[in-house]
């Protein structure tokens, strides 16, 4: 995954001169995570840019570089930290276009982990994404694969609107195929079925797709078929696709690491609810991370997520298993 | 609060820019006169906040910049859109929340925009320009032009985290942008003393070795000479700049602000020193204009100012379509 993203992040670098790469230590230190590693020594201190710890600082800085023309990649060490950053992200990046009656392009990434990583606890392990997809003016990206990951980034590098792009740090050393082609670019705003199923249509995005393909496989063999649907693209929501899935298996489980209160995962439940109510043969089913600050004891941490036996236990629940 | 003792510089410009000058000053403040009567009769909604009293900063600093040089700036901007050479009729327009106005409607007294003139904004978040106004000189530099980028603040903004951090920045990354704090000593209805520890702001710089000047705010030819030494170290150097212009606002931080917090003998002492007072004796102690020069800009400032009135009033208020526009540059429509 890590490898698929420096490809997306090189591969756009080389592309466009107006592309540029700053952050907390993206450069000498070669990028907390490894995601960056390779880039200042082919692009140069001028296009990859080590910042200090000043998030609100230097996402404001971006914002204002794109709006004369740069076209900034942002990366917070982790979206936690982001959370010094929201005015600019919210009050400039969102809603400059609008409030200037369409006067400026904002071509501008923020990207970094989201959500949860091992043993860091509280401050270090939250999952974001309803903050930022609550706001027009903004897209928001959770890739869950590496080819994902490389066709969404440069198609988030390419387009002309702030994205936050959320990538997950338990799943920088996932391993799956990526196209090395140079124009290879996954759409945004359109979801993935990652696997085909009749039954029961599981929503998943995110570190949640890995778990909820095994759960899909686990209870194949209990005879039970389920699609796994992943949206990529939390704003705007491709809800067509989750839809017509529904409208086929008739029962839905919503999977999410985030906090049930007003999350992605309540939104698309609604959304089932307001366009497939008559089409389901059960309540929409959600799963999302306990309502608590994540915890630091290992076996704490881990009830706090949504795990495989949890998802298979929820679609055999509208199942009437 | 002291003004700094520099020596005024001696009129030794051309008098078209002298005039210029003059008429710009007027402009605002006939055109806040007229925002005041257009608010009370509910022509103008939400906040309306008036340059009145400060004209001679955003005046004298934009005078001294080339037309392809960038200004950012908080919610107080009429004057300094004015300044920038934006037209009276899309600002007032704008503030009547028409179709016609320079950000078609949707931003208000607050976010007058236009990005051809290089005026970005008109930003209702104290401080949160100034990490924009960073950017923007991080791209000039980047880009490789000799454009320089004006951000003006309040002295409220001073204390938010986003000042200081863009002043790092700036003087770490050598940016060319000049950071003009406007020190009118009352953030909203709070004064200077109950807000700032230490109340020079121009010494702040010192934390972050960027260069400073504290200026008289009320001098429009002060502000000026000041914006050019700043502009020099800009273009020539790359090196960051802050100003402290000290100067004074007669009205309220918005039109809704009864003013209790400070007396009116406190505000007829600025009055004295009225910036366009200052600057018309000036032009006439040195022969430049006479009264009748002064009622000529007058006159000719009222007809652009009534023609502005009646413009906005005049314009179409915004389709109702355009609710629904300029949310995204590349909108994702999900509905086919």
């Amino acid at each position: 995954m890590r490898d698929a993203l420096n490809l997306a992040l090189k591969e756009e670098l080389a592309r466009d001169n107006s592309v540029f790469l700053m952050g907390e230590e993206v450069a000498e230190y070669q990028g907390a995570y490894k995601v960056t590693r390779g880039l200042l020594e082919e692009f140069g201190p001028k296009r990859v840019i080590d910042t200090p710890i000043t998030e609100l600082g230097f996402a404001g800085l971006g914002v204002g570089a794109a709006m004369v023309g740069l076209r900034p990649i942002i990366e917070f060490m982790t979206f936690n930290f982001s959370i010094l950053a929201t005015d600019q992200i919210i009050n400039s990046a969102a809603k400059m276009r609008y409030m200037s009656g369409g006067q400026f392009k904002m071509p501008l990434v923020f990207r970094g982990p989201n959500g949860s990583a091992y043993q860091v606890s509280s401050q270090h392990s939250q999952a974001l994404e309803s903050w930022y997809a609550y706001f027009p003016g903004l897209k928001v990206v959770m890739p869950s694969t590496p080819a994902d990951a490389k066709g969404l980034l440069k198609s988030a590098i390419r387009d002309d609107d702030p994205v936050i792009f959320l990538e997950q740090e338990r799943m920088y050393g996932m391993k799956g195929e990526v196209p090395d082609d140079d124009d290879f670019t996954i759409p945004l705003g359109v979801a993935d079925i990652k696997r085909e199923g009749k039954d029961a249509t599981i929503i998943a995005r995110s570190l949640m797709v890995p778990t909820a393909l095994q759960a899909a496989e686990q209870l194949e063999k209990e005879g039970v078929s389920c699609e796994v649907i992943d949206p990529r693209t939390i704003r705007p929501l491709d809800i067509k696709t989750i839809i017509e899935s529904v409208k086929k298996t008739n029962r839905a489980v919503v999977a999410e690491e985030s906090h049930a209160f007003a999350s992605v995962g309540a939104e698309i439940t609604a959304q089932i609810n307001e366009h497939a109510f008559d089409y389901l043969d059960a309540p929409v089913k959600r799963l999302s991370g306990a309502d608590v600050p994540m915890p630091y004891a290992k076996n704490l941490e881990q009830m706090a997520i949504p795990d495989v036996a949890a998802i298979v236990a929820a679609v055999k629940e509208v199942s009437y298993m | 609060m002291d003004r700094p003792e520099n020596s005024a510089p001696a009129i030794s410009e051309d008098r078209d820019t002298m005039v210029k000058i003059l008429h710009q000053m007027i402009l605002i403040r006939r055109f806040e006169e007229k925002c005041a009567e257009s608010y009370s009769l509910g022509k103008i909604g939400g906040f309306c906040h008036l340059y009145i009293g400060q004209e001679a900063v955003g005046v004298g600093a934009i005078s001294a910049l080339r037309p392809d040089d960038y200004v950012l700036t908080s919610y107080r901007e009429h004057g300094q859109a004015l300044a920038k050479g934006m037209p009276a009729d899309a600002i007032m327009a704008e503030l009547y929340g028409k179709a016609t106005g320079c950000s078609r409607g949707k931003g208000g007294s607050m976010h007058l925009f236009d990005a051809g003139l290089g005026f970005l904004g008109g930003h209702a978040i104290v401080g949160g320009q100034i990490p924009l106004a960073t950017g923007v000189a991080f791209a000039t530099k980047y880009q490789e032009t000799d454009q320089v980028t004006l951000c003006f603040f309040g002295e409220a903004a001073v204390n938010q985290g986003a000042f200081h951090e863009s002043m790092n920045l700036a003087q770490l990354w050598k940016l060319p942008c000049i950071y003009i704090c406007e020190n009118n000593m009352y953030g909203m209805g709070t004064s200077l003393q109950r807000a700032m520890s230490f109340q020079n702001v121009a010494l702040k710089s010192c934390a972050y070795e960027v260069a400073s000047e504290a200026v008289d705010g009320m001098d429009v030819l002060e502000m000026r000479a000041a914006v050019q030494r700043a502009i020099k170290r800009a273009r020539e150097q790359s090196l960051p700049t802050l100003l402290e212009a000290r100067t004074y606002r007669y009205m309220g931080h918005s039109m809704s602000d009864p003013g209790n917090y400070r007396t009116r003998a406190e505000i007829e002492k600025y009055q004295e020193r009225d910036p366009i007072k200052v600057f018309t004796n000036k032009l006439k102690e040195a022969g430049i204009i006479k009264d009748s020069d002064i009622a000529e800009i007058e006159a000719q400032v009222k007809e652009e100012v009534e023609h502005a009135a009646k413009f906005a009033d005049e314009s179409p208020l915004p389709d109702p379509q355009e609710l629904y526009t300029d949310v995204y540059a590349s909108p994702i429509n999900l509905n086919d």
